[in-house]
């Protein structure tokens, strides 16, 4: 086994833009042998696409590898190789699978005629000869009528689906390297799995070798049984993911580890019944249908009639997968959705009842957005963002204003310092802490956290939770939490409602959820969420 | 931070180059009348069709006219008009457009129907049918074109808000018990400029052109009063004999015209969020 040359090997990997700036990648080395996986783990900025792309010489304008860098593929150097040559590596021996399905296919190319591109492109084949391997490849992935699918568009299908067909069009030319970026990132958790599944079954088969870059490292430890650690491009650690992902040696692969979310992090739960703060009683919400000519689609049922009851001080998580509703029914709690049925309570007052005291209790409810990149308005400086709701209190003047917006940004953990700043001047960290900022500044008794941390970095997730904790436990606000990631729900939630279909399947405690899930969908949920405990159970323990 | 403190030193250079020749033109406009005396309607049949001659030095027209007082003169006209025109459109189309986009439901479609009803005719024939009910004057002209023009404001501002509206920070307005008039003011206005701003610039050089158009047509600006537009167009027959009198009001027109394009991209840089640093 040893003795066998191995199919990618990158030596001192440098990538620097021009002569003096930094590199962005320094001394990069690995070996990937035949139908290995092996993962580049980092947070964002760590090199680690870059990196990847340099085994296609794919960087963008000014990066370049300097020499003395070296990647061989079957010990032939693809450095050195002219752009003509290298066309001919890319697509038939070495294959990419980008991040984002929605945009890595043509929207506007049928599905064989995409599929058939590369086939095309590198091999001489007769029209009816790539229609059979492609129909083959599809019967392969198990997409159901494969021949229905090559006719069909890109749009016709979900970001799972076209996953998959991404990865069905590369492994059709059988290449010997595949590289896959972030594959699953923009997917749900069942459905990440899945595509994972198919990658490993694919690669393993032809015996492909994949370079995995991820930032997750539950799927690593799942997959990928090496792995190089990576942060400001460098390669701090890299070896066994068994090894390296439990007995971590290097401080910043500890950190990463540490950030996980573990129940441990949240502390037991007080368990006790709480007097009930918001109530959600047979609601059910419509999506008004597309209008068409003259008429309009028949509304779209979003969420089937939902009871729940979230105590005043308690953190309620929602799971499931997109489109289960989850995120509906928490815009409906804070007023910008109407249900079409059902009943919305607050103490006991009926929120969907417009009037003055619904307004003055609106204002105890408040929101915090996925996205924190588009919930800061860009032209405000973040000072003006969290003084904003202090302007509807009439009875504050600017200095007070100032000194609740000070106190709120030291409670957030944000410099006074960056107070004008605008928001696209701030990582997405800070900018997340605006947000919570802006949320908390007229102390609300309730606020509706959806996806709080699922677009931020590992460590930088880690200390969002803590910060929205920490809160709770000062402020003693409700809050539902609505998410898909079920490491942040186990650390965070005193309860958890398990979303499928716009209907809740399952409700409970955190500890019965997680220990003793009742539903079939709980428990597929738990299968496929990468838990980095769960795949090395006994070692992490 | 100065006005044009822009990043690339490209673009502040475009910028300042634009600033330049359009505050040069505005000044000329303004005060050029009081600083070069003389009438720009007297005739003086011996410099008739005559290239830069003494007393003339870019010329007389057909009927003897001075042309570079005409060309000073015009000048105040042609910015006059421009720069009235467009505001006159953008105020307009702002309001429709947020109206419209804000509101959605039968408003919009109402504001929308009639909009797009507009929006089919070309500009010019729309301002020709204007210009019938408001007549040939300063004023009608910046009626008929700021009304021709105004439909295209309307589109580009309410496609904007629909985008904004669905954003994330306007929602956290509403959640934060914000009333519809303060989002929409403080922020959905504030982030419809750009794009408005870079339509405004673009839409300058339309205006000139179209008065020139109209002046061509004989609705523009009644003769004698000069204007860049009505002395090209009037030269026309003389095109031949004496070039100069096209070639010297369109130079006018085209450098206002790329000054006017230069200023307009460095402010909407100016004014993007993204582009400070």
């Amino acid at each position: 086994m040893n003795a066998q040359p191995p199919l990618l090997s990158v030596r001192n990997l440098t990538v620097r833009p021009g002569r003096t700036l930094p590199p962005v990648v320094r001394d990069l080395s690995f070996d990937i042998a035949p139908g290995e996986m092996l993962a580049l783990v980092g947070e964002s900025g760590s090199g680690k696409t870059m990196a990847a792309r340099s085994v296609l010489r794919l960087l963008p304008a000014p990066l370049m590898p300097v020499e003395g860098s070296s990647i061989r593929l079957k010990g032939s150097e693809l450095l050195t190789l002219s752009d003509h040559e290298m066309c001919k590596v890319r697509g038939a021996r070495i294959g990419m699978v980008f991040q984002e399905p929605m945009v890595s296919l043509n929207p506007a190319m049928q599905i064989g005629k995409q599929m058939a591109e590369a086939l095309r492109l590198h091999h001489r084949l007769s029209d009816a000869e790539i229609r059979d391997r492609s129909l083959a490849m599809l019967e392969r992935i198990r997409i159901k009528d494969p021949a229905k699918c090559l006719a069909a568009w890109p749009h016709e299908f979900s970001g799972g689906m076209r996953q998959r067909i991404m990865l069905a069009s590369v492994m059709l030319l059988k290449p010997e390297l595949l590289i896959a970026d972030e594959p699953t990132t923009a997917l749900d958790t069942l459905v990440q799995r899945d595509v994972l599944d198919l990658m490993v079954e694919l690669t393993q088969e032809q015996g492909t070798g994949v370079l995995l870059i991820s930032h997750d490292l539950g799927m690593v430890a799942k997959y990928a049984p090496s792995v190089v650690v990576m942060q400001s491009g460098i390669a701090v650690e890299q070896g066994r993911s068994a090894k390296v992902l439990t007995a971590p040696a290097h401080p910043y692969t500890k950190s990463l580890i540490d950030a996980l979310p573990r129940r441990a992090e949240g502390g037991s739960r007080d368990t006790t019944a709480r007097p009930a703060l918001i109530e959600v009683q047979g609601v059910v919400i419509d999506y008004p249908g597309r209008e068409r000519f003259l008429r309009r689609d028949p509304p779209k049922r979003a969420v089937h009639g939902v009871d729940l009851t979230i105590g005043s001080g308690e953190t309620l998580a929602l799971v499931g997968a997109s489109g289960s509703g989850k995120t509906t029914i928490g815009r409906a709690i804070v007023g910008l959705v109407r249900p079409s049925a059902g009943a919305i309570r607050y103490q006991g007052h009926d929120l969907l009842q417009a009037g003055p005291e619904t307004a003055r209790l609106r204002a105890r409810m408040q929101i915090v957005f996925q996205d924190p990149y588009s919930s800061l308005d860009p032209r405000q400086r973040i000072e003006k963002v969290v003084a904003e709701p202090l302007l509807l209190d009439k009875a504050m003047t600017a200095a007070d204003r100032r000194d609740r917006v000070r106190a709120v940004f030291e409670e957030v953990g944000l410099p006074w310092a960056l107070a004008d700043r605008l928001p696209h001047q701030l990582s997405g960290g800070q900018r997340q802490r605006v947000a919570i900022a802006r949320a908390i500044v007229r102390n609300p008794a309730f606020v509706v956290a959806d996806e709080p941390v699922s677009a931020l970095d590992m460590t930088v997730q880690k200390q969002i939770l803590r910060l929205i904790r920490a809160l709770q436990d000062k402020h003693g606000f409700a809050c539902l939490f609505v998410s898909h990631d079920l490491g942040a729900v186990e650390q965070v939630a005193d309860r958890v409602a398990v979303m499928e279909n716009g209907l809740i399947v399952e409700m409970g405690t955190r500890d019965e959820i997680f220990d003793t899930p009742q539903h079939d969908y709980t428990r597929r949920l738990l299968d496929a969420a990468m838990l980095i405990d769960r795949s090395f159970g006994a070692v992490m323990a | 931070m100065s006005v044009l403190g822009l990043k690339m030193p490209a673009l502040r250079l475009n910028g300042l180059l634009g600033a330049l020749i359009l505050g040069s033109v505005v000044l000329i406009a303004i005060f050029g009348p009081l600083l070069v005396s003389g009438d720009p309607m007297a005739l003086d049949f011996a410099a008739r069709l005559k290239g830069p001659m003494s007393g003339h030095p870019l010329g007389g027209d057909e009927f003897g006219r001075d042309v570079m007082l005409r060309l000073i003169h015009g000048a105040r006209t042609s910015i006059w008009i421009a720069f009235f025109t467009t505001c006159f459109a953008v105020a307009g189309g702002l309001a429709i457009g947020i109206l419209a986009g804000f509101l959605r439901g039968w408003v919009d479609r109402v504001l929308m129907m009639f909009n797009d009803a507009l929006l089919a005719f070309p500009g010019l024939l729309l301002a020709l049918g204007f210009m019938a009910v408001f007549g040939a004057s300063r004023q009608g002209i910046i009626i008929a074109l700021g009304l021709a023009y105004m439909p295209v404001v309307v589109r580009v501002v309410r496609g904007t808000v629909l985008s904004l509206r669905e954003r994330e920070f306007v929602e956290a307005s509403r959640v934060m018990g914000n009333s519809e008039l303060t989002t929409m003011f403080r922020h959905i206005l504030p982030n419809c400029l750009a794009p408005v701003t870079v339509l405004a610039t673009t839409m300058f050089g339309w205006v000139i052109l179209a008065e020139s158009a109209l002046s061509f047509l004989g609705l523009g600006v009644p003769p004698p009063e000069p204007s860049w537009g009505n002395m090209l167009s009037t030269a026309r027959p003389y095109a031949g004999q004496a070039p100069h009198l096209i070639f010297l009001p369109g130079l006018c027109i085209s450098v206002t015209l790329l000054g006017v394009n230069m200023f307009g991209d460095a402010v909407r840089d100016w004014l993007d969020p993204k582009m400070q640093g």
